[in-house]
């Protein structure tokens, strides 16, 4: 049973993994990349500003946009596990929130051009009520752009793990916990979230990989003004710096590894799995 | 624990889910510091009508009084009453002692406070050295006991049991519905038990309500109830009981109280269809005119002095006092 898995795995996992680590000790130059094994393109990375720079940016958007997709998916899933009522209901609106992945996360990022641009609905419309009276600038090409699109794309990857663990909540414990007294505060805080730790584990663990490993939302939604990890690697492949690309994808990789390895301290997904 | 006791009163409860009615007004009075069964087939209503008690589901119409007060409005917490879950509802995150210590938690009991409450009530069901397991790592029997400890350090006025041994093997069934029992004398309080396995209310219960389709049918002290069902519902449900029709109206007979005899003998005539031995006693049954089958209980050692085999035909005995006229 176990062979073909591993085989899978092996090509596509292993092997590519360590064909970056191997590259990231080769030498380049401007024309040319050279089988060797040294240190430079590592003493390059940690030796530059730039980088802390951009994995600190990383690590902010990966915090902020955690916790707006932690706030609401939690809401989205506890609405729909404790206050949908019927099994249909909960059926119709769990598949409509995945609606939007029927198109690809390029387009759906894309699609907020229009909406946040210096002339777009956003702005022409918050004109027309008189809130503001000239356009807002930072609503596109900025981090809050960048922000929104994350929370945008990737929340649904919090509500449907939160959702699968509080589905498994007995609703008697529930009852149980009114019967004690308990106020809706007091169950929330006292018995969903702590039943619901393992859901909210996985799906934080989704949204910090996507948000650490993205480049593309980053790009697309700050104009191209910030920059993060993924940046820094699609920038060194468009140079043909491969080794210095490999060497960068290896840090990374490395970082998000010991995140998880922290986060999974807390909490014990196993039964999740 | 409280000398004085509240009389807990069913008045006209009803609950209607749309339509269909689960609980038809109905009225009955507890006897107080008693240990009362509500008996019924499921979909009776006696689940429902437990949870009303407890405040789990909202009374249509009625009131439910305790203590002379109507208590059918109040939030679960503050009606004097606690409740013990089927699964018993244990919170899988918490150890034994926080599970128990939980209401207290919620009311704001600080932790010292809480976890010596805890302390007492696990004493009390003789589980204190488990204080710190998590749920999971109890055995059924123990998980019944923190769920009894959990609902009883409210110090309620009625202690609500919704089928809490039918999670339980047979064997270890038996040997906590003694508990139970024992429990409830030594508290004193009113337990409310929802079974519907009548051995365990005739065990258990001072009182028995038996329910069907939404009303009560009967209810009384087990023995009265056994020994004088009112309707045939009761007869057949109660167990032990023969309903026959007879020219003169409905009967029910206790099935111990039909002997078999040589054909041509006794009161009817009937075919043995079957025999079972079941070590003190044997049960027979046979059919009777009007194909209507009777099952006698043959203490083991008369009917193997006269055996008899399936296909037999046999004469039935009963006393004419034995008979026990059926309202319906």
């Amino acid at each position: 049973m176990a062979g073909p898995i591993m085989a899978v795995l092996l090509f596509f996992l292993v092997l590519p993994i360590v064909m970056i680590i191997v590259v990231s000790f080769w030498r380049a130059t401007e024309f040319s990349i050279i089988p060797a094994f040294v240190w430079e393109n590592y003493e390059f990375l940690f030796g530059s500003n730039v980088t802390y720079r951009v994995f600190f940016n990383t690590f902010k958007y990966a915090a902020i946009t955690w916790v707006f997709t932690l706030t609401i998916g939690f809401t989205v899933a506890y609405f729909l596990a404790f206050h949908v009522r019927s099994l249909t209901w909960q059926i119709v609106l769990f598949l409509l929130c995945t609606i939007p992945f029927w198109t690809s996360n390029i387009i759906r990022m894309i699609s907020w051009i229009p909406f946040l641009g210096r002339n777009g609905i956003a702005n022409s419309t918050l004109l027309s009520w008189g809130v503001i009276d000239e356009p807002l600038e930072w609503l596109l090409f900025s981090d809050f752009a960048v922000i929104l699109a994350f929370v945008h794309l990737y929340t649904l990857f919090m509500v449907v793990p939160i959702f699968n663990t509080m589905m498994r909540i007995d609703k008697s414990l529930i009852e149980a916990a009114r019967d004690a007294g308990a106020s809706g505060a007091q169950i929330l805080w006292n018995v969903i979230i702590p039943l619901t730790k393992p859901g909210i584990m996985i799906g934080t663990i989704f949204v910090v990989t996507l948000v650490m490993g993205d480049f593309i939302t980053v790009r697309f939604m700050s104009g191209s003004q910030s920059a993060n990890v993924g940046r820094l690697i699609s920038n060194d492949i468009a140079l043909l710096a491969y080794p210095s690309a490999s060497a960068t994808a290896v840090v990374l990789l490395l970082t998000v590894l010991i995140v998880i390895g922290i986060l999974l301290r807390f909490v014990d997904i196993r039964k999740e799995l | 624990m409280d000398a004085a006791h509240k009389d807990l009163e069913l008045v006209a409860v009803t609950k209607r889910y749309g339509a269909t009615t689960a609980v038809d007004a109905i009225s009955h009075k507890f006897r107080p510091g008693g240990y009362a069964c509500l008996l019924g087939p499921s979909g009776c209503g006696k689940s429902s009508t437990l949870r009303m008690i407890a405040g789990h589901e909202s009374v249509t119409e009625g009131a439910v009084l305790l203590g002379g007060s109507d208590i059918s409005r109040l939030p679960p917490a503050k009606r004097g009453t606690a409740m013990m879950f089927q699964n018993y509802a244990l919170f899988p995150h918490l150890s034994v002692a926080d599970n128990v210590a939980f209401s207290l938690k919620m009311r704001g009991v600080d932790k010292a406070a809480r976890l010596k409450s805890a302390g007492e009530m696990l004493e009390l069901v003789d589980l204190s050295a488990l204080s710190d397991r998590l749920p999971d790592q109890l055995s059924g029997g123990q998980q019944q006991r923190v769920a009894l400890a959990r609902a009883l350090i409210t110090r309620p006025e009625v202690l609500l049991l919704d089928e809490p041994l039918s999670a339980l093997d047979p064997f270890l069934r038996i040997r906590m519905r003694g508990e139970l029992r024992n429990l409830q004398q030594e508290l004193g309080i009113s337990f409310i038990h929802v079974t519907h396995g009548q051995d365990e209310a005739l065990a258990l219960a001072d009182e028995i309500v038996v329910m069907n389709n939404a009303v009560i049918e009967q209810a009384g002290a087990a023995r009265d109830v056994f020994n004088a069902p009112r309707t045939a519902f009761v007869a057949q449900f109660i167990g032990g009981h023969n309903v026959v029709a007879l020219p003169e109206g409905h009967f029910a007979i206790r099935t111990d109280a039909v002997g078999i005899a040589q054909a041509g003998t006794g009161t009817l005539q009937g075919n043995i269809l079957g025999v079972e031995y079941q070590g003190a006693h044997v049960s027979v049954s046979a059919r009777i005119a009007g194909d209507q089958e009777i099952s006698a209980m043959i203490p083991e050692g008369a009917f193997f002095a006269n055996p008899f085999n399936p296909g037999d035909q046999v004469g039935l005995i009963w006393d004419k006092n034995n008979l026990h006229k059926l309202t319906a």
